[in-house]
Protein backbone atom coordinates (compact mmCIF):
# COMPACT_ATOMS: atom_id res chain seq x y z
CA UNK A 1 0.00 0.00 0.00
CA UNK A 2 1.28 3.42 -0.67
CA UNK A 3 1.75 5.96 1.77
CA UNK A 4 -0.65 9.07 0.94
CA UNK A 5 -0.04 11.46 3.81
CA UNK A 6 2.93 11.83 5.56
CA UNK A 7 4.42 14.55 7.99
CA UNK A 8 8.24 15.22 8.56
CA UNK A 9 9.19 17.68 11.60
CA UNK A 10 5.84 19.34 11.30
CA UNK A 11 6.03 22.10 13.90
CA UNK A 12 3.91 25.22 14.67
CA UNK A 13 4.13 27.91 17.28
CA UNK A 14 1.94 30.40 18.43
CA UNK A 15 3.96 33.18 20.10
CA UNK A 16 6.09 31.35 22.87
CA UNK A 17 3.47 28.28 22.98
CA UNK A 18 4.45 25.09 20.42
CA UNK A 19 1.54 23.51 19.55
CA UNK A 20 3.02 20.80 17.59
CA UNK A 21 6.66 19.84 18.01
CA UNK A 22 7.79 17.98 15.31
CA UNK A 23 5.29 15.19 14.20
CA UNK A 24 5.92 12.63 12.10
CA UNK A 25 2.97 10.66 10.79
CA UNK A 26 2.29 8.29 8.11
CA UNK A 27 -1.04 7.19 6.77
CA UNK A 28 -1.28 4.37 4.08
CA UNK A 29 -4.56 4.32 1.38
CA UNK A 30 -6.84 3.01 2.51
CA UNK A 31 -6.18 3.27 6.22
CA UNK A 32 -9.13 3.96 9.07
CA UNK A 33 -6.88 6.47 11.52
CA UNK A 34 -7.53 6.95 15.00
CA UNK A 35 -5.74 10.64 16.51
CA UNK A 36 -6.83 10.46 20.06
CA UNK A 37 -4.77 12.38 22.89
CA UNK A 38 -5.37 14.61 26.02
CA UNK A 39 -6.92 17.92 25.70
CA UNK A 40 -4.18 20.47 24.44
CA UNK A 41 -2.15 17.31 22.67
CA UNK A 42 -2.40 19.31 19.31
CA UNK A 43 -5.08 17.43 17.36
CA UNK A 44 -6.94 19.25 16.17
CA UNK A 45 -4.23 22.16 15.12
CA UNK A 46 -2.41 18.85 13.12
CA UNK A 47 -5.79 18.82 11.31
CA UNK A 48 -5.49 22.89 10.45
CA UNK A 49 -2.25 21.83 9.74
CA UNK A 50 -2.90 19.18 7.17
CA UNK A 51 -6.02 20.98 5.71
CA UNK A 52 -4.15 24.25 5.51
CA UNK A 53 -6.16 26.17 7.64
CA UNK A 54 -2.73 27.21 9.46
CA UNK A 55 0.81 27.38 7.93
CA UNK A 56 3.30 25.56 9.52
CA UNK A 57 6.21 27.19 11.29
CA UNK A 58 8.72 24.47 9.91
CA UNK A 59 8.14 21.01 8.49
CA UNK A 60 6.45 19.45 5.72
CA UNK A 61 3.24 17.48 4.54
CA UNK A 62 3.34 15.19 1.81
CA UNK A 63 0.04 14.05 0.12
CA UNK A 64 0.76 11.54 -2.31
CA UNK A 65 4.06 12.58 -2.69
CA UNK A 66 3.39 15.76 -3.39
CA UNK A 67 5.07 18.65 -0.86
CA UNK A 68 1.48 20.26 -0.20
CA UNK A 69 3.08 22.75 2.90
CA UNK A 70 2.75 25.94 1.26
CA UNK A 71 -0.86 25.33 -0.76
CA UNK A 72 -4.11 27.03 -0.12
CA UNK A 73 -6.67 25.11 1.08
CA UNK A 74 -9.02 25.12 -1.33
CA UNK A 75 -6.15 23.55 -3.61
CA UNK A 76 -5.72 20.56 -0.72
CA UNK A 77 -9.18 20.02 -0.96
CA UNK A 78 -8.92 20.01 -4.79
CA UNK A 79 -6.45 17.33 -4.29
CA UNK A 80 -8.39 15.11 -2.49
CA UNK A 81 -8.96 15.76 1.04
CA UNK A 82 -11.92 16.90 3.26
CA UNK A 83 -12.50 17.69 6.73
CA UNK A 84 -15.27 18.09 9.11
CA UNK A 85 -14.51 20.49 11.61
CA UNK A 86 -14.70 19.94 15.74
CA UNK A 87 -17.24 22.77 15.81
CA UNK A 88 -19.63 22.11 13.04
CA UNK A 89 -18.93 24.41 9.86
CA UNK A 90 -22.21 24.01 8.01
CA UNK A 91 -24.47 27.15 6.74
CA UNK A 92 -26.82 27.80 9.49
CA UNK A 93 -28.73 29.88 7.88
CA UNK A 94 -29.03 28.21 4.38
CA UNK A 95 -31.58 24.58 4.38
CA UNK A 96 -30.46 21.44 4.73
CA UNK A 97 -30.31 20.06 0.82
CA UNK A 98 -29.40 23.80 -0.36
CA UNK A 99 -26.23 22.69 2.33
CA UNK A 100 -25.72 19.64 0.36
CA UNK A 101 -26.27 20.89 -3.20
CA UNK A 102 -23.33 23.76 -2.11
CA UNK A 103 -20.77 20.85 -1.44
CA UNK A 104 -21.98 18.67 -3.67
CA UNK A 105 -21.96 20.65 -7.47
CA UNK A 106 -18.43 20.47 -7.04
CA UNK A 107 -18.45 16.42 -7.92
CA UNK A 108 -21.49 16.34 -9.77
CA UNK A 109 -23.44 18.03 -12.16
CA UNK A 110 -27.26 17.61 -13.29
CA UNK A 111 -29.46 14.80 -12.71
CA UNK A 112 -26.37 13.10 -10.82
CA UNK A 113 -26.22 15.34 -8.26
CA UNK A 114 -30.18 14.91 -7.71
CA UNK A 115 -29.50 11.44 -7.11
CA UNK A 116 -26.49 11.40 -4.74
CA UNK A 117 -28.00 14.47 -3.27
CA UNK A 118 -31.31 12.07 -2.51
CA UNK A 119 -28.73 9.31 -1.17
CA UNK A 120 -26.92 11.18 1.25
CA UNK A 121 -30.03 12.46 2.44
CA UNK A 122 -31.12 9.07 3.26
CA UNK A 123 -27.86 8.01 4.53
CA UNK A 124 -28.12 10.87 7.31
CA UNK A 125 -31.79 10.99 7.82
CA UNK A 126 -32.37 14.07 7.12
CA UNK A 127 -34.31 13.32 3.90
CA UNK A 128 -37.62 14.38 5.36
CA UNK A 129 -35.75 17.68 6.79
CA UNK A 130 -34.20 18.57 3.66
CA UNK A 131 -36.51 22.03 3.81
CA UNK A 132 -35.48 22.97 7.60
CA UNK A 133 -32.76 25.63 8.12
CA UNK A 134 -29.88 24.03 9.36
CA UNK A 135 -29.37 25.90 12.45
CA UNK A 136 -32.79 24.39 13.16
CA UNK A 137 -31.31 21.06 13.34
CA UNK A 138 -30.13 19.28 16.68
CA UNK A 139 -26.07 18.92 17.62
CA UNK A 140 -25.92 15.55 16.16
CA UNK A 141 -27.80 16.27 13.00
CA UNK A 142 -25.69 19.28 12.33
CA UNK A 143 -22.60 17.02 13.05
CA UNK A 144 -24.14 14.22 10.08
CA UNK A 145 -24.94 17.12 7.79
CA UNK A 146 -21.39 18.45 8.04
CA UNK A 147 -20.02 14.91 7.32
CA UNK A 148 -22.15 14.29 4.77
CA UNK A 149 -20.97 17.99 3.02
CA UNK A 150 -17.28 16.37 3.42
CA UNK A 151 -18.38 13.26 2.06
CA UNK A 152 -20.02 14.79 -1.00
CA UNK A 153 -16.41 16.06 -1.93
CA UNK A 154 -15.52 12.50 -3.20
CA UNK A 155 -12.64 12.27 -1.27
CA UNK A 156 -9.73 10.57 -1.38
CA UNK A 157 -8.61 11.00 2.29
CA UNK A 158 -11.21 12.42 5.21
CA UNK A 159 -10.58 14.19 8.18
CA UNK A 160 -13.23 13.60 10.77
CA UNK A 161 -12.09 16.16 14.11
CA UNK A 162 -14.80 14.45 17.07
CA UNK A 163 -17.52 13.34 14.65
CA UNK A 164 -19.61 12.06 17.59
CA UNK A 165 -19.20 14.65 20.36
CA UNK A 166 -23.02 15.79 21.29
CA UNK A 167 -24.54 12.90 20.12
CA UNK A 168 -26.54 9.72 22.04
CA UNK A 169 -24.59 6.58 22.33
CA UNK A 170 -26.99 5.26 19.06
CA UNK A 171 -26.18 8.19 16.98
CA UNK A 172 -22.46 7.51 17.64
CA UNK A 173 -22.74 3.81 17.25
CA UNK A 174 -24.47 4.75 13.82
CA UNK A 175 -21.71 7.06 13.34
CA UNK A 176 -19.19 4.28 13.29
CA UNK A 177 -20.89 2.09 11.09
CA UNK A 178 -21.17 4.88 8.76
CA UNK A 179 -17.26 5.50 9.02
CA UNK A 180 -16.75 1.75 8.58
CA UNK A 181 -18.69 1.89 5.16
CA UNK A 182 -17.01 4.70 3.82
CA UNK A 183 -13.72 3.55 4.53
CA UNK A 184 -14.68 -0.14 3.28
CA UNK A 185 -15.64 1.65 -0.27
CA UNK A 186 -11.71 2.65 -0.06
CA UNK A 187 -11.77 6.13 1.86
CA UNK A 188 -8.72 6.75 4.05
CA UNK A 189 -10.15 8.26 7.14
CA UNK A 190 -8.62 9.98 9.81
CA UNK A 191 -10.30 10.77 13.22
CA UNK A 192 -10.21 12.64 16.19
CA UNK A 193 -11.89 11.09 18.87
CA UNK A 194 -12.02 11.00 22.77
CA UNK A 195 -14.72 8.13 22.88
CA UNK A 196 -12.97 5.15 23.27
CA UNK A 197 -15.89 2.71 22.38
CA UNK A 198 -16.12 4.76 19.58
CA UNK A 199 -12.53 4.27 18.76
CA UNK A 200 -12.64 0.46 19.71
CA UNK A 201 -15.97 -0.10 17.30
CA UNK A 202 -13.76 1.74 14.19
CA UNK A 203 -10.29 1.97 14.25
CA UNK A 204 -7.06 -0.62 13.77
CA UNK A 205 -4.86 1.57 14.31
CA UNK A 206 -4.34 4.37 16.67
CA UNK A 207 -1.84 7.12 17.15
CA UNK A 208 -1.68 9.05 20.60
CA UNK A 209 -0.65 12.62 20.37
CA UNK A 210 1.12 14.27 23.19
CA UNK A 211 1.84 17.76 23.71
CA UNK A 212 2.55 18.18 20.19
CA UNK A 213 4.27 14.71 19.54
CA UNK A 214 3.64 11.20 18.35
CA UNK A 215 3.35 9.85 21.51
CA UNK A 216 2.51 5.84 21.09
CA UNK A 217 1.02 4.34 17.77
CA UNK A 218 -0.08 0.36 17.52
CA UNK A 219 -3.58 -1.26 18.14
CA UNK A 220 -6.11 -0.05 20.49
CA UNK A 221 -5.18 -3.04 23.06
CA UNK A 222 -1.70 -2.23 22.66
CA UNK A 223 -2.14 1.58 23.87
CA UNK A 224 -4.74 0.57 26.44
CA UNK A 225 -2.05 -2.12 28.01
CA UNK A 226 0.68 0.82 27.96
CA UNK A 227 1.33 2.11 31.32
CA UNK A 228 2.21 5.62 29.96
CA UNK A 229 -0.22 6.23 27.91
CA UNK A 230 -2.82 5.47 30.81
CA UNK A 231 -0.61 8.10 33.20
CA UNK A 232 -0.60 10.71 30.04
CA UNK A 233 -4.46 10.28 30.51
CA UNK A 234 -4.63 10.59 33.91
CA UNK A 235 -2.42 14.05 34.12
CA UNK A 236 0.13 12.17 35.82
CA UNK A 237 3.34 12.98 33.02
CA UNK B 1 -32.47 27.88 -22.79
CA UNK B 2 -34.65 25.56 -19.94
CA UNK B 3 -32.11 25.44 -17.78
CA UNK B 4 -31.42 28.96 -17.59
CA UNK B 5 -35.11 29.74 -17.24
CA UNK B 6 -35.23 27.40 -14.01
CA UNK B 7 -32.24 29.52 -12.71
CA UNK B 8 -34.91 32.43 -12.56
CA UNK B 9 -36.82 30.94 -10.20
CA UNK B 10 -34.25 29.63 -7.71
CA UNK B 11 -33.91 29.24 -4.37
CA UNK B 12 -31.99 32.61 -3.63
CA UNK B 13 -34.31 34.85 -4.91
CA UNK B 14 -37.95 35.21 -3.26
CA UNK B 15 -40.27 36.39 -5.52
CA UNK B 16 -41.65 33.08 -7.53
CA UNK B 17 -43.60 30.78 -9.12
CA UNK B 18 -46.21 32.00 -12.05
CA UNK B 19 -47.93 34.74 -10.21
CA UNK B 20 -44.80 36.95 -9.52
CA UNK B 21 -43.85 36.41 -12.61
CA UNK B 22 -46.97 37.27 -14.31
CA UNK B 23 -47.27 40.73 -12.18
CA UNK B 24 -43.89 41.27 -13.33
CA UNK B 25 -44.58 41.53 -16.90
CA UNK B 26 -47.65 43.62 -16.45
CA UNK B 27 -45.21 45.86 -14.45
CA UNK B 28 -42.85 45.80 -17.23
CA UNK B 29 -46.10 46.62 -19.77
CA UNK B 30 -47.03 49.51 -17.68
CA UNK B 31 -44.17 51.14 -17.54
CA UNK B 32 -43.20 50.84 -21.12
CA UNK B 33 -46.46 52.77 -21.61
CA UNK B 34 -46.07 55.40 -19.11
CA UNK B 35 -44.62 57.65 -21.74
CA UNK B 36 -47.75 58.21 -23.59
CA UNK B 37 -49.82 58.77 -20.79
CA UNK B 38 -47.69 61.13 -18.63
CA UNK B 39 -45.92 64.27 -19.31
CA UNK B 40 -42.60 64.63 -20.00
CA UNK B 41 -41.36 65.48 -16.56
CA UNK B 42 -42.43 62.51 -14.76
CA UNK B 43 -40.75 60.05 -17.56
CA UNK B 44 -37.24 62.30 -16.88
CA UNK B 45 -37.72 61.75 -12.64
CA UNK B 46 -38.66 57.80 -13.07
CA UNK B 47 -35.51 57.90 -15.19
CA UNK B 48 -34.09 59.19 -12.46
CA UNK B 49 -35.22 56.62 -10.15
CA UNK B 50 -34.36 54.23 -12.45
CA UNK B 51 -30.33 55.38 -13.19
CA UNK B 52 -30.11 54.34 -9.26
CA UNK B 53 -31.33 50.39 -9.28
CA UNK B 54 -27.80 49.27 -11.09
CA UNK B 55 -25.36 50.50 -7.23
CA UNK B 56 -28.56 49.18 -5.42
CA UNK B 57 -28.62 45.69 -7.48
CA UNK B 58 -24.82 45.49 -7.30
CA UNK B 59 -24.48 45.98 -3.87
CA UNK B 60 -26.86 43.81 -2.90
CA UNK B 61 -25.23 41.30 -4.93
CA UNK B 62 -21.83 42.14 -2.92
CA UNK B 63 -23.34 42.91 0.33
CA UNK B 64 -26.64 40.86 0.56
CA UNK B 65 -25.41 37.52 -1.37
CA UNK B 66 -21.48 37.75 -0.68
CA UNK B 67 -21.51 39.02 2.61
CA UNK B 68 -18.84 41.52 1.11
CA UNK B 69 -20.42 45.33 2.81
CA UNK B 70 -18.52 47.92 0.37
CA UNK B 71 -19.53 51.39 1.51
CA UNK B 72 -17.72 53.32 -1.45
CA UNK B 73 -19.54 51.69 -4.40
CA UNK B 74 -19.59 55.68 -5.30
CA UNK B 75 -16.07 55.96 -6.10
CA UNK B 76 -16.95 53.57 -9.31
CA UNK B 77 -19.87 55.64 -10.05
CA UNK B 78 -17.73 59.37 -9.82
CA UNK B 79 -14.74 57.21 -12.07
CA UNK B 80 -17.52 56.24 -14.77
CA UNK B 81 -19.37 59.85 -14.46
CA UNK B 82 -16.39 61.56 -15.18
CA UNK B 83 -15.04 59.41 -17.53
CA UNK B 84 -18.09 59.49 -19.87
CA UNK B 85 -17.77 62.87 -19.97
CA UNK B 86 -14.07 63.67 -20.78
CA UNK B 87 -14.04 61.01 -23.48
CA UNK B 88 -17.56 62.31 -25.12
CA UNK B 89 -16.65 66.43 -24.39
CA UNK B 90 -13.30 65.13 -26.39
CA UNK B 91 -14.50 63.31 -28.94
CA UNK B 92 -18.41 64.79 -29.50
CA UNK B 93 -21.25 63.07 -30.48
CA UNK B 94 -20.23 62.25 -33.94
CA UNK B 95 -21.22 58.28 -35.01
CA UNK B 96 -20.56 55.87 -32.45
CA UNK B 97 -17.82 58.27 -30.08
CA UNK B 98 -20.71 58.22 -27.68
CA UNK B 99 -21.24 54.58 -27.49
CA UNK B 100 -17.69 54.34 -27.26
CA UNK B 101 -17.29 56.62 -23.94
CA UNK B 102 -20.16 54.88 -22.21
CA UNK B 103 -18.14 51.55 -22.74
CA UNK B 104 -14.95 52.98 -21.50
CA UNK B 105 -17.17 54.29 -18.55
CA UNK B 106 -17.96 50.92 -17.69
CA UNK B 107 -14.41 49.33 -18.39
CA UNK B 108 -12.40 51.45 -16.26
CA UNK B 109 -14.74 50.96 -12.82
CA UNK B 110 -13.86 47.03 -13.97
CA UNK B 111 -10.49 47.86 -14.38
CA UNK B 112 -10.28 50.13 -10.67
CA UNK B 113 -12.04 47.49 -8.83
CA UNK B 114 -9.73 44.48 -10.00
CA UNK B 115 -7.27 46.46 -8.50
CA UNK B 116 -8.36 47.62 -5.21
CA UNK B 117 -9.97 43.82 -4.88
CA UNK B 118 -7.28 41.96 -5.50
CA UNK B 119 -4.92 43.80 -2.73
CA UNK B 120 -8.60 44.14 -0.47
CA UNK B 121 -9.22 39.85 -0.56
CA UNK B 122 -5.86 38.42 -1.56
CA UNK B 123 -4.75 40.61 1.19
CA UNK B 124 -7.18 39.13 3.84
CA UNK B 125 -9.14 42.37 4.21
CA UNK B 126 -12.67 41.09 5.60
CA UNK B 127 -15.56 42.57 7.19
CA UNK B 128 -16.18 45.91 8.32
CA UNK B 129 -12.36 46.93 6.81
CA UNK B 130 -13.90 46.36 2.90
CA UNK B 131 -16.40 49.05 4.21
CA UNK B 132 -13.52 51.57 6.18
CA UNK B 133 -10.82 51.06 2.56
CA UNK B 134 -13.77 51.27 0.01
CA UNK B 135 -15.18 54.41 2.01
CA UNK B 136 -11.84 56.04 2.40
CA UNK B 137 -11.24 55.53 -1.54
CA UNK B 138 -14.40 57.31 -2.25
CA UNK B 139 -13.59 60.09 -0.51
CA UNK B 140 -10.17 60.74 -1.31
CA UNK B 141 -11.59 60.47 -4.84
CA UNK B 142 -14.16 63.30 -3.73
CA UNK B 143 -11.79 65.64 -2.12
CA UNK B 144 -9.17 65.12 -5.27
CA UNK B 145 -11.65 66.14 -7.76
CA UNK B 146 -13.46 69.03 -5.60
CA UNK B 147 -10.08 70.55 -5.82
CA UNK B 148 -9.62 70.44 -9.70
CA UNK B 149 -11.39 73.95 -9.81
CA UNK B 150 -8.45 75.48 -11.57
CA UNK B 151 -7.93 76.02 -15.45
CA UNK B 152 -4.66 73.33 -15.03
CA UNK B 153 -7.06 70.76 -14.56
CA UNK B 154 -7.96 70.04 -18.37
CA UNK B 155 -8.17 67.14 -20.19
CA UNK B 156 -8.28 67.74 -23.62
CA UNK B 157 -11.26 69.96 -24.05
CA UNK B 158 -12.72 69.00 -20.93
CA UNK B 159 -12.34 71.03 -17.89
CA UNK B 160 -12.90 68.93 -14.15
CA UNK B 161 -14.20 72.01 -12.70
CA UNK B 162 -13.83 71.19 -9.32
CA UNK B 163 -16.68 71.62 -6.68
CA UNK B 164 -18.92 72.88 -9.39
CA UNK B 165 -18.62 69.80 -11.47
CA UNK B 166 -18.15 68.43 -15.15
CA UNK B 167 -21.63 69.76 -17.38
CA UNK B 168 -22.68 70.09 -20.96
CA UNK B 169 -21.20 66.54 -22.13
CA UNK B 170 -23.68 65.09 -25.20
CA UNK B 171 -25.99 62.51 -24.67
CA UNK B 172 -25.94 59.31 -26.71
CA UNK B 173 -26.51 59.47 -30.36
CA UNK B 174 -26.97 57.06 -32.92
CA UNK B 175 -26.60 57.66 -36.71
CA UNK B 176 -30.18 57.25 -38.30
CA UNK B 177 -30.93 58.09 -41.68
CA UNK B 178 -31.46 61.60 -42.08
CA UNK B 179 -31.70 63.12 -38.29
CA UNK B 180 -29.12 61.03 -35.75
CA UNK B 181 -31.25 59.54 -32.94
CA UNK B 182 -30.57 61.12 -29.37
CA UNK B 183 -31.40 59.20 -26.54
CA UNK B 184 -33.06 61.25 -23.98
CA UNK B 185 -36.90 62.06 -22.60
CA UNK B 186 -38.52 58.95 -23.38
CA UNK B 187 -35.92 56.87 -25.77
CA UNK B 188 -33.48 57.42 -22.62
CA UNK B 189 -36.52 56.29 -20.37
CA UNK B 190 -36.63 53.07 -22.00
CA UNK B 191 -33.24 52.77 -22.93
CA UNK B 192 -32.31 52.52 -18.88
CA UNK B 193 -35.95 50.64 -18.05
CA UNK B 194 -34.52 47.77 -20.51
CA UNK B 195 -31.15 47.90 -19.02
CA UNK B 196 -32.28 47.51 -15.70
CA UNK B 197 -34.49 44.84 -16.50
CA UNK B 198 -31.52 43.10 -18.07
CA UNK B 199 -29.20 43.41 -14.98
CA UNK B 200 -32.41 42.59 -12.81
CA UNK B 201 -32.89 38.86 -14.98
CA UNK B 202 -29.12 38.58 -14.97
CA UNK B 203 -28.21 39.07 -11.45
CA UNK B 204 -31.29 36.72 -11.17
CA UNK B 205 -29.91 33.65 -12.68
CA UNK B 206 -26.25 34.30 -11.68
CA UNK B 207 -27.33 34.13 -8.00
CA UNK B 208 -29.31 30.84 -8.51
CA UNK B 209 -26.60 29.33 -10.09
CA UNK B 210 -23.42 27.44 -8.95
CA UNK B 211 -21.84 30.66 -8.69
CA UNK B 212 -24.47 32.15 -6.66
CA UNK B 213 -24.74 28.81 -4.65
CA UNK B 214 -20.94 29.58 -3.51
CA UNK B 215 -21.79 33.35 -2.98
CA UNK B 216 -24.17 32.19 -0.38
CA UNK B 217 -22.30 29.75 1.26
CA UNK B 218 -18.60 32.71 1.21
CA UNK B 219 -21.33 34.93 3.28
CA UNK B 220 -22.48 32.15 5.44
CA UNK B 221 -19.34 30.75 6.58
CA UNK B 222 -15.98 31.44 4.24
CA UNK B 223 -13.74 28.73 6.26
CA UNK B 224 -16.18 26.19 5.28
CA UNK B 225 -16.70 27.16 1.50
CA UNK B 226 -12.78 27.23 1.35
CA UNK B 227 -12.64 23.94 2.62
CA UNK B 228 -15.03 22.91 0.37
CA UNK B 229 -12.71 23.42 -2.26
CA UNK B 230 -13.87 27.38 -3.46
CA UNK B 231 -11.10 29.47 -4.34
CA UNK B 232 -13.19 32.19 -1.87
CA UNK B 233 -10.88 35.47 -2.84
CA UNK B 234 -11.32 34.83 -6.68
CA UNK B 235 -14.97 34.49 -6.13
CA UNK B 236 -15.15 37.83 -3.83
CA UNK B 237 -12.67 39.26 -6.38
CA UNK B 238 -15.07 38.80 -9.28
CA UNK B 239 -18.52 39.74 -7.43
CA UNK B 240 -17.21 42.71 -6.16
CA UNK B 241 -15.59 43.54 -10.02
CA UNK B 242 -19.19 42.85 -11.18
CA UNK B 243 -21.22 45.33 -8.32
CA UNK B 244 -18.72 47.83 -9.16
CA UNK B 245 -19.15 47.83 -12.68
CA UNK B 246 -23.36 48.12 -11.94
CA UNK B 247 -22.37 51.26 -10.02
CA UNK B 248 -20.19 52.53 -13.08
CA UNK B 249 -23.29 51.77 -15.23
CA UNK B 250 -25.33 54.18 -12.48
CA UNK B 251 -22.79 56.70 -12.93
CA UNK B 252 -22.47 57.12 -16.22
CA UNK B 253 -26.41 56.84 -16.69
CA UNK B 254 -27.25 59.61 -13.81
CA UNK B 255 -24.23 61.38 -16.20
CA UNK B 256 -26.13 61.18 -19.46
CA UNK B 257 -29.66 62.17 -17.36
CA UNK B 258 -28.50 64.93 -16.22
CA UNK B 259 -25.62 66.16 -18.20
CA UNK B 260 -23.54 66.81 -15.40
CA UNK B 261 -21.37 65.04 -12.68
CA UNK B 262 -20.14 66.11 -9.51
CA UNK B 263 -17.47 65.11 -7.00
CA UNK B 264 -20.27 65.37 -4.21
CA UNK B 265 -21.74 62.68 -5.77
CA UNK B 266 -18.81 60.48 -4.50
CA UNK B 267 -19.30 62.10 -0.78
CA UNK B 268 -20.32 60.59 2.18
CA UNK B 269 -24.02 61.18 2.05
CA UNK B 270 -23.92 60.30 -1.70
CA UNK B 271 -21.78 57.03 0.07
CA UNK B 272 -24.24 55.98 2.62
CA UNK B 273 -27.58 56.43 0.52
CA UNK B 274 -26.98 53.04 -1.26
CA UNK B 275 -26.66 51.09 1.81
CA UNK B 276 -30.14 52.46 3.02
CA UNK B 277 -31.99 51.29 0.12
CA UNK B 278 -30.22 47.79 -0.14
CA UNK B 279 -30.39 47.31 3.71
CA UNK B 280 -34.17 49.02 3.76
CA UNK B 281 -36.09 46.72 1.65
CA UNK B 282 -33.50 43.53 2.15
CA UNK B 283 -29.85 43.39 1.17
CA UNK B 284 -30.40 39.53 0.73
CA UNK B 285 -32.93 39.88 -2.33
CA UNK B 286 -32.57 40.95 -5.33
CA UNK B 287 -36.36 42.05 -5.53
CA UNK B 288 -36.39 43.83 -2.48
CA UNK B 289 -33.68 46.00 -3.29
CA UNK B 290 -35.25 46.92 -6.55
CA UNK B 291 -38.42 47.83 -5.05
CA UNK B 292 -37.08 50.38 -1.75
CA UNK B 293 -34.65 51.66 -4.37
CA UNK B 294 -37.52 52.79 -6.20
CA UNK B 295 -39.36 53.68 -3.08
CA UNK B 296 -37.03 55.60 -1.22
CA UNK B 297 -35.88 57.88 -4.11
CA UNK B 298 -39.56 58.98 -4.26
CA UNK B 299 -40.14 59.30 -0.78
CA UNK B 300 -36.80 60.89 -0.18
CA UNK B 301 -38.01 63.25 -3.60
CA UNK B 302 -41.46 64.18 -1.89
CA UNK B 303 -39.75 65.39 1.26
CA UNK B 304 -37.21 67.41 -0.25
CA UNK B 305 -40.29 69.34 -2.35
CA UNK B 306 -41.22 69.87 1.14
CA UNK B 307 -38.42 70.65 3.32
CA UNK B 308 -35.40 70.42 2.29
CA UNK B 309 -32.58 68.67 4.12
CA UNK B 310 -35.65 66.69 5.98
CA UNK B 311 -35.36 64.12 3.77
CA UNK B 312 -31.45 62.85 4.48
CA UNK B 313 -32.93 62.75 8.10
CA UNK B 314 -35.61 60.61 7.05
CA UNK B 315 -33.49 57.95 5.52
CA UNK B 316 -31.06 57.85 8.43
CA UNK B 317 -34.38 57.54 10.40
CA UNK B 318 -35.74 54.42 8.13
CA UNK B 319 -32.39 53.07 8.34
CA UNK B 320 -32.30 52.96 12.14
CA UNK B 321 -35.98 51.43 12.45
CA UNK B 322 -34.98 48.68 10.07
CA UNK B 323 -31.74 47.93 11.45
CA UNK B 324 -33.18 47.30 14.79
CA UNK B 325 -36.77 46.19 14.31
CA UNK B 326 -36.49 44.27 10.82
CA UNK B 327 -32.80 43.55 10.51
CA UNK B 328 -33.34 41.09 7.08
CA UNK B 329 -35.13 44.50 5.82
CA UNK B 330 -38.49 45.67 5.81
CA UNK B 331 -39.61 43.81 2.25
CA UNK B 332 -38.20 40.44 2.97
CA UNK B 333 -39.57 40.47 6.41
CA UNK B 334 -43.00 41.27 5.52
CA UNK B 335 -43.10 38.72 2.62
CA UNK B 336 -41.87 36.10 4.94
CA UNK B 337 -44.27 36.62 7.55
CA UNK B 338 -46.96 36.51 4.77
CA UNK B 339 -45.81 33.42 3.72
CA UNK B 340 -45.43 31.60 7.15
CA UNK B 341 -48.84 33.00 7.80
CA UNK B 342 -50.23 31.12 4.45
CA UNK B 343 -47.80 28.03 5.04
CA UNK B 344 -49.34 27.52 8.64
CA UNK B 345 -52.92 27.98 7.25
CA UNK B 346 -52.55 25.48 4.85
CA UNK B 347 -51.52 23.70 7.45
CA UNK B 348 -54.14 23.73 9.49
CA UNK B 349 -56.62 23.21 6.43
CA UNK B 350 -55.21 19.68 5.42
CA UNK B 351 -54.20 17.85 9.03
CA UNK B 352 -52.79 15.07 7.47
CA UNK B 353 -50.43 17.05 5.16
CA UNK B 354 -48.83 18.77 8.60
CA UNK B 355 -49.03 15.49 10.24
CA UNK B 356 -47.01 13.54 7.90
CA UNK B 357 -44.59 16.70 7.00
CA UNK B 358 -44.04 16.71 11.16
CA UNK B 359 -43.54 12.71 11.43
Amino acid sequence: MATILQTRGLRKHFGGLSAINGVDLAVEEGELRCLIGPNGAGKSTLFKLILGAYQPSAGEILFRGEDISSLRPHLRVQRGMSIKFQVPGIFLELPVEQNLRIALQRAYRGAALGTELDRLLDLIDLAFQRDELAANLSHGQQQWLEIAMAVALKPSMLLLDEPTAGMSPEETFKTGELVKKLNASGMTIIVIEHDMAFVRQIARRVTVLHIGQVFYEGTLDEIIGNEDVVRIYLGKV
Amino acid sequence: MRRWLTLLDGPQTLGRGPAFWAAFVLLILFAALLPAFVDPFAITNLTYFLVWVFISLGLSLIWGYAGILSFGQTAFFGLAGYTYGVISINLGDAGLWTWFALAVSLVLPAMLAVVIGYFMFYGGVRDVFVGIVTLSITLVFETFMAQTAGPEWTIGTARLNGFNGMANMPPLTLPWDESPLIFDGPALFWLVLGLAILVYLGLRIMVNSRFGNVLVAIRENPDRAEMLGYNIRMYQLVVFVIGSVLAGMSGVLYTLWGSYITPSSMGLTAAALPIVWVAAGGRKDLTATLFATLLLLWLSQQLAVKGSQYALIWMGVILLVVVLFAPEGLFVTVWKRLRGRILSRQGTATPKAASSSSA
